[in-house]
Order: structure tokens, then sequence, then C-alpha cells
């Protein structure tokens, strides 16, 4: 312990404490630096959308003939009458490059092309189904969130074999298959205790248990990535000084070693929005509830491939804009980042 | 004459190693290692362990529950879930092992190039790896089953190029770290050729810490491709694949649930065997190195 006193740590943290906001970067370079970043997500989207224009292109088969087979439920061979006016509407007789032009338009506009079988266009049909999953995803977060930082805070740093059974349980989570949790959880919640509907539907009594099942697993492994970083944070000399004015324990580890402890699990959390999107896919499926999970299985199903664009599309922009809002949340944990005036990724 | 003789004496030189390992491997991973090896005695010979044909159907004794006959119970048609789970190993292992070979195939030239390649070459490849993270891996892997079709063979290309960037991010981390190692710039400065360094030095060293992360890969890559057939994306139920029992066990869910428990709990206990013995590998082979 003493000897970890004379390490560098405490000047920084010093400097984080005392120095002047103003003095930590001029705006200027804070301004350049958002539109560096700026520049990069929307090259990040450009790459995507060329991406997926790409992959349609690639498709096996002709794409007329795909798209009158699907639209009929049919997989049949086509004649070229049949084909003429299919190439017509979508543009496929056109070189690529003002089929790509014209995907790439269409997209700024929110334009994501048709559902074929109904005739609809996909930014409606997601625009429907994406509250649903929204709300699932928000209520996941948060009790993982919940659940990670209490287990953490209980057992980090504790009695040894306390310490263990906490980082156990926490593997034991992160390893859990969704549709395992989902069903246990279905079977003692929803069958024999009769806490919750077996068919979730869209209504609000049956979003606590699809949310349970998305947030358990995503607890374990934030409160994986918060224990290491959470166990340094308590050997450091900040805690030990508050430590020795006698600050009580609860304080100590609630106030004083949780903040450094968040980095990591809000790096995290780009990641966690992809992981939370494969799990909606399931279990929503699980628990029969709309969404964009359920919305995209039925696409594959069909080969919808607009709608799988589409949708592939909107999370990438959630993620540009998550990756965004963690930047910006770094600063506010931990102001020893604005000091510096980088990410800590 | 001489080679035989070192030959031999390396050979039980690692092998005592082996014995020594596995004296010091901890109880879990050694129920790990069980599961393991039973399910890849289930691979190779499934008709050793069972008394059924997992087609075979006993229509006196559909949805009947565990019992000494059957033990796992059967399915509405009478056919024995012990037997079907135990068929059923074969497809969801090898089709596991499978996407992480593809995986680990895409990931280390991937990781390879974004790292020592020629600067416009890395920052290229360094977006793509982003990109592709960016995708979530059942996303991802959703894509490719609906460009490439549904079978088998593709459940394991999908799922082996969906967790592909994440090995790429890793083996880059890893080759940019050996490459600014001093043993490497000690056999530059010996005047070694590049290539030489990239054979002898850079490439082991950088490959080496990928064997327990394949071996942790096995089990999350089995999990993933039961999901996809678990969604009805993947194998199709005449097959006894995990993810299809599961799939076919929905619809019966609330009259005979151990058609889901069961594979669901194979799927599980698979992967946290490999999770648990490879974790412990990973642990050993760090603690040797520091």
């Amino acid at each position: 312990m003493a000897t970890q006193l004379s390490t560098a740590a405490p000047a920084a943290v010093l400097q984080a404490r005392y120095a002047p906001d103003a003095a930590a970067s001029p705006p200027n370079a804070t301004a350049w630096r958002l539109l560096g970043r700026l520049a990069q997500a929307l090259a990040m989207l450009w790459a995507t959308v060329t991406l997926l224009f790409l992959a349609q292109v690639i498709l096996p088969g002709d794409r007329a003939t795909i798209y009158l087979n699907v639209y009929e439920g049919q997989s049949v061979a086509r004649t070229p009458q049949e084909l003429a006016p299919v190439n017509r509407e979508f543009g496929f007789d056109r070189p690529l490059w003002v089929q790509y032009a014209d995907y790439l338009g269409g997209v700024l506009h929110g334009d994501l092309g048709i559902v074929l079988q109904s005739r609809r266009s996909v930014t409606e049909m997601i625009g429907e189904q994406i509250g649903a999953t929204t709300k699932l995803a928000v209520l996941a977060i948060v009790l993982a969130w919940v659940f990670a930082v209490s287990g953490v805070i209980a057992t980090a740093g504790r009695r040894r074999w306390l310490a263990r059974l906490g980082s156990a349980w926490e593997s034991l989570l992160a390893g859990m298959p969704y549709y395992w949790l989902g069903l246990i959880l279905l079977l003692v919640f929803a069958v024999w205790l009769d806490w919750a509907p077996v068919v979730s539907g869209s209504g609000a009594s049956g979003l606590w248990l699809p949310a349970l099942t998305l947030a358990l697993p995503l607890s374990g492994f934030l409160g994986q990535a918060i224990r290491t970083e959470y166990e340094r944070a308590l050997r450091q000399p900040h805690v030990l000084s508050s430590r020795a004015r006698g600050t009580r324990e609860l304080r100590v580890r609630v106030v004083h070693a949780l903040r450094p402890a968040l980095i990591p699990g809000i790096t995290l959390s780009g990641w966690a929005l992809g992981t939370l999107v494969s799990g909606a896919v399931i279990v929503e499926n699980v628990f029969s509830r709309p969404g964009i999970g359920a919305l995209l299985v039925s696409a594959v199903e069909l080969k919808e491939f607009e709608l799988i664009s589409g949708i592939i599309l909107i999370v990438s922009v959630v993620y540009v804009l998550l990756t965004f809002a963690t930047d910006w949340l770094y600063t506010v944990v931990d102001p020893r980042v604005r000091l510096h005036g980088e990410g800590l990724h | 004459m001489a080679k035989g003789c070192t030959d031999m004496a390396t050979i039980s030189q690692s092998s005592s190693r082996l014995l020594r390992e596995a004296r010091h491997l901890p109880p879990l991973a050694w129920l790990g290692l069980a599961v393991i090896v039973l399910t890849a005695w289930a691979t190779i010979a499934p008709a050793t362990l069972v008394r059924h044909s997992p087609l075979q159907t006993d229509l006196l004794n559909t949805l009947a529950p565990f019992s000494a006959q059957h033990w796992l119970g059967t399915d509405e048609i009478g056919r024995d879930l012990y037997t079907r789970l135990v068929y059923g190993a074969r497809e969801s292992f090898l089709i596991g092992l499978l996407a992480m070979v593809i995986a680990i195939a895409l990931a280390v030239p991937l990781g390879f190039s974004a790292a020592l390649a020629p600067p416009w070459l890395r920052a290229l490849t360094d977006r793509l790896i982003e990109i592709l993270l960016s995708f979530p891996t059942l996303l991802l892997a959703l894509l490719l089953v609906t460009i490439l079709g549904q079978s088998p063979l593709n459940v394991a290309v999908a799922v082996g190029i969906g967790s592909a960037p994440g090995y790429a991010r890793l083996v880059r981390g890893q080759t940019l770290l050996v490459r600014g190692s001093a043993y490497v710039e000690a056999a530059l400065a010996l005047g070694h050729s590049r290539a030489r360094v990239l054979l002898q030095h850079v490439a082991p060293n950088a490959i080496r810490p990928l064997i327990p992360v394949t071996g942790l890969g096995v089990g999350k890559a089995i999990v993933w491709s039961s999901s996809l057939s678990f969604l009805g994306l993947g194998v199709k139920p005449p097959s006894s694949e995990w993810g299809a029992l599961l799939a076919a066990g929905k619809a019966q869910l609330l009259e005979a649930p151990w058609l889901m428990i069961v594979p669901g709990t194979a799927v599980v206990l698979v992967a946290l065997g490999f999770s648990t013995l490879f974790s412990h590998i990973q642990a050993r082979t760090e603690g040797s190195k520091s």
C-alpha cells in the first residue's frame, strides 16, 4: 500500500482536481476534434451503405427473378417478358454506378426501398417496430448496469471467497445463451409462477421478463469489465486517504472508487449495443414479442433484402451515435480524459 | 539416427509436460475437459452411446417424460430425445469447429495486414475491421445466410465470417505488440531479412495467444450456430442438430418443456466446458510468459 503512494498517479489526480477547465485545451482544438470524429462517423456510414449495396449486387441469381419470386412467394424461372417490367420498375437494367448513386441518394432522403411482399416502404415498417425494441433495449441496459454495479460494489475487494463467488457468477452469466436463459425464465416466471404472460405481445406486463433475459448476460460482461478496474481503484491513494479521513466504507465504495471504474464499462457500450441487437433477435422470438428482431427474422425467411439492409443500416447509425455519446461521457466521468484531450480507448 | 533421438526426446518431454499440466488442472477444468471429450466421442461414434435409432418412433410413448426406457423423454412422435441429442452432437460440434477455423483463417491475414502491411493497405484493413465490428455478430451472420442460403455448411461459414472481425482486431493488437518488442528489434539489428524475422519471430509469437482464444471461441460458435437454427434460419428439423431440436421443441413448450430444456442445457454445458478449460489454459500461458 505505502509504496503506491509514491507513484505518479496522485499527480494526475491533483491535476485533474485543481487545473481550471479552460486551461485544459483551447476550445478550437475541441471543435476540430469533434469535426474529425464527425467526418470519421460519416465515412463509416458511407462505407456501410456501400457494403450493403455490394451485398445486394452479389446476391446469387438474377435480381429481377429474385424480386419477382419473393413478391409472388414462388421459386421458378422467369421469361424475359415477365422480367422486363421488374427491371424497368427497379432500374436493374441501368449501369451499376447509376444504381449505386440512386441507392445512396435514396438513403440520404430516408428512403430505404420497399418490402416486396407488402409493397410498403422499409422506413415505415422499421418505424413501426423500432419503438418496442428500443424500450426493451433501454430497460435491459439500465437493469444490466444496476446488476453489474451493485454486484461489484457488494463483492469486489471483499473477503476472498466472496470476491471469487462474485466473479464466478459474472462469468457464468456472460456465457449464457439468450435462448436458454429466456426459456428458463419463461418457464419459471410465466408458466409455473404465472407472474408474466407466456406470449409477451407488445404490452408493458410482458416487457420485464424479456428485458431481464437481455440484461443478465450483459451484466456479466459489464461486471467483469468494471471489477478489474474497481479493485485497482480501491488500492489507489485517493481511496486510502479518504479512508484515513474516516469516511464510511459504503461511501468510499460508492463515491470514491466507483467513478474511475466505470470507464471500461462505458467503453463496452458500443459493443453492448451489438450484443443487445443480436440478443433482441433471439429474445423477441422466445417471448413472441414484436420488434426489430422479429422483423429481421421474417425478412431473412422471405429474402426481403432491402428490409434486411435497412435494419442493418439503422443499427449502424445508432452504433455511430452511441460512439459519439460514449466519447462525451468519458469526459464527464473522468476529467483527466479532458486534460489529455483524447479518449482512453 | 540423431534426429530420431531428438524427436523421441521432444515427444517424451512434451508429453511429460502435458501430464504435469494435467495434474495441475483444477476440478472445474477437468469437468470441462470431460464434457468436451464426451461430445467429441458422440461426434465420432454416436452409436456406441445409445440403444435406439435417432429416427425410430415409439407411438405409444409420445411426449413421455424421463424414464428408464427413454432417459430424457420422447418428442411428439415418440423419438428418443437422448438418442437424438447424441446424434445431433456431430453437426453442432463440427459446425462450431468449422466456424472457428473459418474465423481464424480470415482473422490472421486481416490482422497481419492491419499491423504489418504498407501504410495505405494498413489503413484500409483497419477501417474494414472497424466497420465490420460495428455489425453485431448475429446480424452479419443473418446477412450472410440470406446471401448464401440456408444449409449446415453455410451456417458455419456465416458464423465464421460473422465472428472474424473480433479475432482480426485481436491478431492486429498482438502483432503490433510483438513487432514493437525488443527481440524483434534485436533480430533486425542482427541483419536478418524481414521475411525471416516475420516467419521466425513475429508470426509465431503473435499467433500463440490465439490458441486458448480459439478454444474459447469454439464454445461461442456453437452457441451462435445453434441460435441460427433455433430461429429456423440454420439447420432444418429432420436433423437433430441442437438448435434444430430447440426450434422443434418450441411448439411443445407447455406440454413437454424438456424438449427445449435438454438440448439448451447441452449447448450451455459444452459452451461452459470450453470456456472453463480454455480460460484456465489462457491463464496458465499468460502466467508462464511473465
